[in-house]
């Protein structure tokens, strides 16, 4: 495919987009959020009702669009008429929506989450001006829940492969340049400036160099990669791409986690689409630049979201990780200079090509640029995934996009930054979340899930759940975390049972410090994380368990409450 | 019901000429074969390890290193609780005990019978609406221990029906 012809398809696409919404047309939210509470029994029920009343209709099957407390959630779109949101749609209200808006022309305000589009209907808020929507900034998400994910034609009438077309007649050093200036960090939750390590493998000599997409999104409590490949796995490819062309790759990796399998199919659907049109292939729009994605099935081990566990993986070992330095950038996979990035790295990639690295560094903070997005859950009244500037404060997210407790009990804590992240209490909520400023509280911001907890939930059992889940993940290589684990478990696990001790504190404090230094990894070095922020902001709770024999949640069936 | 030797071998064969023998094929390749037969036999692996050129330990190594791939048979119908954070916050311990007791077995068995394998995951990424859990390949959200319960009297009964 040369350029004119990627511009001529594009013109098709943007065609076909405009017939699409001239037209009356339903969409159904249709990711494993959807499918989870009925989203495929809703569609069926559409289809009966469209093939009973001989209504021609188009139904497009969108991905999701982060409102996840509202699924299944659908659409009506009538010419002349903005489109109209509707949550929790069983397939009845469902039916009863299609009778009263599609066919009398009567929108249902007492369903509907919000308007989307042109022009108001009474009743019936803007989508985008209500609470969960209002503070945020959907880039990265723009296309989700709005398009049909493995449809190349919409991804390429909303600016698809506009980022890449702008990247191949770049020279790599001014796409370095670009990526500099806007700041962009790792998504995934180390916060590495994305071209310094691109730059790293461009500088790193070798007959043959690779990209890796990390779309083992194993950190439980999290699901922004999984909503972002179900929903839109085109701007993932676009960004893997241009890291490609960038680094002079010419084979790309996608290292999927097998808990994903929609995610898998659909970014199968998406590379065969892209092969059809010569868009991963030999010499793409004309550049001379040949690449090819090949995607990876993970067999199910946490661990394999580090990334020297996932090159391991890759090539067909067991997914232990390896000392660095060497870092992949210079010495990966097959010891080849690698690039290895997060899923919402790389689909940020071809927006800032796009719109250049002034947008994207329009919000943010100093050192923490651009907008992120974030897994909301827990007890809280909206869970869902939102787009924010960076810098937002923990209380803003949680009170005003989540819309606080879900429960009648209070907020206690939120547990943020998946097992290797730690617990922040609600007395520090007003803190910005970036990269850098939850620092005082001992956790960090980490791939961005933030899950919120009540009165119901004990510190010590929590410390206690996140240390088995990091036990139960330690791959065993090194010592710290092998037997770190193992030991903070039996502790945690005893006082838990109200046989605690008093020397089981600083017990703990001392194994976490030995773990923090020696282990490995990642997951070593962050698993205590939990048991320490738990200590230092739950410290009553702890001394409640050991000296009282009480677990004022309630959940330590040992203790009393 | 074990595999007959001629049988097993005749299908290993099929699934092993669509690959060429690498190393890095290991996982994809052991993957495939308990798409096929549901778990990983025993000589399916030894084969595999004189296919690729890898010792037997090498092997056994790799598969026994990921959760996904099993070793044993498993049952005819599969239960897979999420044991995340968000699940484990919105009560999927609940979940997993009411599991523990109805099918009378513990996380990561199979029952006598072979009707049930009860197993956790570590995050399927459906937080949202937690607590989940996946029965026979559907995904449910926002899942009780009542729920869970005539879901599977409602397999049981399908069954005999």
């Amino acid at each position: 495919m040369t350029v004119d012809e990627l511009d001529e398809l594009r013109q098709t696409a943007m065609r076909q987009w405009d017939e699409l919404h001239s037209k009356p047309h339903v969409t159904v939210g249709n990711a494993t959020c959807g499918q989870g509470v009925g989203a495929l029994e809703t569609l069926n029920a559409i289809h009966d009702f469209l093939t009973e009343r001989g209504v021609e209709c188009d139904v497009v099957e969108v991905g999701c669009i982060g409102m996840c407390y509202a699924e299944p959630i659908m659409s009506v779109s009538l010419p002349g008429m903005p489109a109209v949101f509707y949550g929790e749609a069983t397939p009845e209200r469902a039916c009863e929506i299609l009778e009263l808006h599609l066919l009398s022309k009567k929108p249902v305000a007492e369903y509907a989450l919000g308007t989307v589009g042109e022009g108001s209907i009474d009743g019936i808020p803007n989508l985008f001006e209500t609470p969960m929507m209002k503070k945020q900034v959907r880039r990265l998400l723009s296309r989700c829940g709005f398009v049909e994910p493995t449809n190349l034609m919409h991804y390429l009438a909303t600016g698809g492969f506009d980022g890449l077309k702008r990247a191949l007649s770049m020279e790599p050093s001014q796409i370095i340049d670009e990526l500099r200036r806007a700041g962009l960090r790792g998504r995934g939750g180390v916060g590495f400036p994305t071209w310094r390590k691109w730059l790293t493998c461009i500088q790193t000599p070798s007959d043959e160099k690779f990209v890796v997409c990390n779309a083992h999104e194993g950190d439980p409590g999290i699901f922004v990669n999984r909503v972002l490949l179900e929903s839109d796995p085109y701007s993932v490819l676009e960004g893997l791409l241009i890291a490609g062309y960038t680094v002079g790759a010419s084979n790309g990796f996608i290292y999927c986690g097998a808990e994903y399998p929609l995610a898998f199919e659909r970014l199968t659907a998406a590379i065969k689409a892209l092969e059809g049109v010569g868009l991963l292939g030999d010499d793409i729009l004309g550049s001379g630049f040949s690449f090819r994605v090949w995607l990876v099935k993970g067999a199910g081990a946490y661990v394999c979201g580090e990334e020297t566990a996932l090159i391991a993986s890759i090539e067909g070992e067991r997914g232990m990780p390896r000392a660095r330095p060497p870092f992949p950038a210079a010495k990966g996979l097959w010891d080849k200079p690698t690039v290895v990035n997060n899923v919402e790295t790389l689909a940020y990639v071809p927006h800032i090509l796009r719109h250049g690295a002034e947008w994207f560094a329009e919000y943010g903070t100093e050192r923490s640029k651009g907008t992120k997005a974030f897994s909301l859950t827990g007890k809280v009244e909206r869970p869902g995934v939102i787009e924010v500037p960076l810098g937002m404060t923990l209380r803003e997210i949680i009170s005003e996009l989540g819309g606080g407790s879900s429960t009648e009990k209070r907020i206690k804590a939120v547990q943020i930054g998946g097992p290797g992240g730690g617990c922040i209490p609600e007395s520090m909520f007003d803190l910005p979340v970036d990269y850098e400023s939850l620092a005082p509280t001992g956790a960090m911001m980490g791939a961005g899930g933030i899950v919120v907890m009540d009165e119901d939930t004990c510190m010590v059992d929590m410390a206690r759940h996140l240390i088995q889940f990091s036990q139960c993940e330690s791959c065993g290589k090194c010592v710290p975390c092998r037997l770190g684990t193992k030991q903070m478990l039996a502790i945690l696990e005893g006082i838990t049972e109200g046989n605690g001790n008093e020397s089981d504190i600083v017990l703990l404090e001392e194994i976490a410090d030995a773990m923090k230094v020696g282990s490995l990894c990642g997951l070593g070095q962050a698993a205590p994380n939990p048991v320490l922020t738990t200590i230092r902001h739950f410290r009553d709770e702890y001394e409640e368990h050991i000296r009282l024999h009480r677990c004022r949640a309630g959940v330590c069936k040992a203790l009393s409450s | 019901m074990g595999l007959v030797g001629g049988e097993l071998e005749r299908r290993l064969e099929e699934i092993l000429g669509a690959f060429c023998g690498k190393r890095s094929e290991l996982i994809p390749i052991l993957q495939r074969i308990q798409n096929e037969f549901g778990y990983l036999p025993e000589d399916a692996l030894v084969k595999v390890s004189r296919f690729i050129g890898v010792p037997e330990a090498h092997v056994y190594g790799v598969a026994s290193f990921y959760e996904q791939l099993r070793l044993r048979q498993l049952g005819k119908n599969i239960i897979t609780i999420c044991r995340g954070t968000s699940c484990y916050v919105c009560g999927s311990s609940k979940l997993i005990d009411e599991a523990k007791s109805v099918l009378g077995i513990d996380e990561g068995e199979t029952t006598p019978d072979l009707k049930w394998t009860l197993e956790t995951v570590t995050c399927l990424g459906m937080c949202a609406h937690a607590p989940c859990a996946i029965v026979n390949g559907k995904v449910y959200g926002k899942m009780t221990p009542k729920k869970l319960v005539s879901i599977i009297r409602a397999v049981e009964g399908g069954r005999r029906s």
